[in-house]
């Protein structure tokens, strides 16, 4: 369905095109469809992304959505790891935003939010333009919690990889992988709770293991890990034994796991007081609710947003809506599926807030694939409910260790068809 | 056969093809589809042999025989010689009629290549079936499938795809009239997972299925008689009149991006 705006004359896609030329040119929203209720929607992940598809899809046209990202290409983090494991190539994780744009209407801005300003409802853009809106959707992902890891900041992240939002980040990793010398160490600090698909740090040591056991046989890898336990750790230490016997080490908090710095100058970690020099080191930092969720003031000491259940509005302020990992909202793991479920249940609210469409109750459900091996795919996943306290879980599955190859591989090709549904659910 | 899959790719379905999955892709099907052409008519002139028992992985989702209808798939009676996607009365997927259009006419040697491999020829097909990998086995279902084409005065009436009572089911169930705009809604949480207009292995299409197949299976799965966690986690909690609702939804959805 193609929109065109009803005041301006100018067509929509015309419009991205205009922004894509001059990422300044953002006077547009005076010039551009004020009779219409207007919603800005900040991140275009697997939140924003969806939650904007959404809100412009079901409302064929009678909400104005603009959709700002400072990235003309999104690479996602699910999937990533397949591309650290050589499962995927690096395009096939990238997606653009032309259909969305295109499809349903939506204004694509390329620019960072910078200011949120909760009074006149507007948001202030790196480039110098605001966007008034009626809503606000916020679903900017994560930022790292400064000086979680001693000795670790952005400014060493060339030199020590987090590859925890993808792109330039996850190539650089992988080219350091195949670098590594022959017998190596591969090191990985791994988050404390609560993180981004907590899975994804112990599927990265698999497809890392994976690429590490063609090419590097004799290589090592280390877990750094404050957490006494980990999401499928029975599935992913069973796997490591089968595929990567005596490669994979893992030190927990019981012996200093939680005390660890890391010297990037000359490659060193030390757990616990004692210094070990590694070849790779991939330091995933605490992590925290991405930075205009702090700006707008929706977040609490926690750093994350906490949100009503129902809605997914800002307990700080109704006229916000927050997304995916940024959340506070209970059970839900931090994941690209359970952004994609929330921002349905946004939408469907923000849609009926504005434009009084039918409102049903909220349902949130969550999957995570993970891949150990060639074709030996696992998962978890969980129904949940909202209640007035939280997103709560009502029940769950979860793959079992010893189940067989056929299965495994129809897990893991199952994954891969949903890699493709929830892309295109996404970005049209 | 060369030049007529070289003419697919001038179609709109043929290029959404070639822009979805690369160039490369298309190139080794016209390899392929140019060695069928060179095959020996002798390899398709098997018995029908195990065909019925074969055809057995098909009709989940196909009728075929006296008084076939059109289910989850279209209907495959009279199939040899159809063009692609071209009976009126069944909504394709924008793939299969663009292929039709393009000029594929299901013959014992296109049939032959489709079941080794569906989305080696129709790329974007929302048929889910990996393939029957075995060629003396296609011959066999093909040569079993065969005795549906043409006139014949003794054609056994079709079996039904699936029923009620196979899952102990009430078959009031199927006449429970669902909301769509709830549906719509619902159908969220499947549109994660399930690419509206398929072209995915893992996980099958559900766009443009009968009400009574999608009614039947996701109860099947509320019930844990189809086997699934993921699907018997999501149908668990759907009340009837919300399975009702996915139905009437998914029967007129679209094929997506």
């Amino acid at each position: 369905m193609k929109q065109r705006n009803d005041t301006g004359g100018l067509s929509r896609r015309r419009f991205l095109a205009a922004t894509a030329a001059t990422s300044t040119a953002l006077a547009a929203p005076a010039v551009l469809g004020q009779a219409r209720p207007r919603v800005v929607v900040v991140g275009g992940g697997a939140g924003g992304a969806t939650a904007a598809r959404y809100i412009a899809k079901d409302s064929k046209g009678a909400v104005d959505v603009t959709l700002v990202d400072p990235s003309r290409a999104y690479y996602s983090c699910f999937f990533s790891n397949l591309y650290l494991g050589g499962f995927r190539d690096f395009a096939s994780i990238g997606h653009t935003y032309g259909a969305l744009a295109a499809n349903h209407g939506i204004n694509v801005v390329h620019d960072w939010a910078v200011a949120v300003d909760r009074e006149k409802r507007t948001v202030g853009l790196a480039g110098g333009g605001s966007l008034g809106y009626d809503r606000l959707v916020l679903s900017p992902g994560i930022d790292f919690r400064p000086g979680s890891v001693p000795g670790w900041d952005l400014a060493q992240q060339n030199r020590m990889p987090h590859a925890y939002k993808a792109g330039s980040q996850t190539q650089l990793l992988k080219a350091q992988v195949a670098a590594m010398r022959q017998g190596g160490v591969y090191c990985m600090v791994a988050p404390p709770n609560p993180f981004r698909c907590p899975p994804g740090p112990y599927e990265r040591i698999s497809m890392v293991a994976h690429a590490l056991k063609q090419s590097n046989p004799k290589a090592k890898i280390l877990i750094v890990d404050p957490k006494a336990k980990f999401s499928k750790q029975g599935l992913f230490e069973d796997g490591w034994q089968r595929h990567y016997p005596g490669m994979v080490e893992r030190v927990g908090p019981d012996f200093g796991g939680d005390k660890v710095e890391v010297r990037p100058a000359s490659m060193e970690v030390v757990v616990d007081g004692e210094a070990t020099k590694v070849d790779v080191c991939n330091v995933i930092p605490a992590q925290q609710a991405g930075r205009i969720a702090a700006i707008a003031g929706v977040t609490d000491k926690s750093g994350w947003a906490p949100v009503v259940p129902h809605t997914m509005q800002s307990r700080a302020d109704a006229n916000i809506h927050v997304l995916g990992d940024a959340s506070l909202q209970g059970d839900m793991p931090k994941s690209g599926f359970s952004a994609n479920s929330q921002a349905k249940v946004c939408a469907m609210a923000v849609r009926g807030a504005l434009t009084g469409s039918k409102v049903f109750p909220a349902r949130f459900s969550n999957t995570c694939w993970s891949l150990i091996g060639t074709d030996d795919g696992v998962k978890v996943g969980a129904a949940y409910k909202a209640t007035d306290a939280k997103i709560a879980k009502t029940s769950g599955f979860i793959s079992k260790t010893g189940e067989d190859a056929e299965l495994r591989k129809a897990t893991y090709k199952e994954s891969i068809g949903w890699y493709a549904a929830i892309s295109a659910d996404m970005f049209g | 056969m060369f030049l007529l899959f070289r003419r697919h790719e001038k179609t709109r379905g043929w290029s959404a093809f070639a822009d979805h999955d690369g160039l490369k892709k298309a190139v080794s099907t016209l390899l392929a589809a140019a060695l069928l052409a060179f095959l020996p008519a002798a390899a398709w002139s098997a018995d029908a042999g195990r065909g019925k028992a074969l055809y057995g992985q098909c009709k989940r989702c196909h009728q075929v025989g006296g008084g076939a209808k059109h289910r989850i798939g279209p209907h495959l009676n009279d199939l040899f010689g159809r063009a692609a996607g071209s009976l009126a009365d069944y909504r394709y997927s924008r793939a299969m009629k663009g292929a039709g259009s393009g000029g594929l006419v299901w013959t014992e040697a296109t049939l032959d290549a489709f079941i080794a491999a569906p989305r080696a020829v129709v790329a974007r097909s929302r048929m889910s079936f990996a393939g029957l990998e075995k060629a003396e086995e296609r011959a066999e279902l093909l040569a079993w499938l065969r005795g549906f084409s043409g006139a014949r005065s003794d054609v056994p009436a079709a079996e039904p795809t699936v029923t009620p009572e196979e899952y102990g089911l009430d078959p009031k169930l199927l006449a429970i009239e669902g909301d769509p705009e709830y549906g719509a809604y619902l159908a969220g949480e499947c549109t994660t997972c399930h690419k509206p207009g398929g072209g995915e292995e893992g996980i099958p299409s559900i766009t443009g299925w009968p009400p009574e197949e999608f009614v039947i299976a996701l109860h099947a799965y509320k019930r844990g008689k189809r086997v699934h966690p993921a699907m018997q986690l999501v149908a668990g909690r759907l009340s009837d009149e919300e399975i009702a609702a996915l139905a009437a939804h998914f029967h007129r959805a679209e094929d997506g991006p």
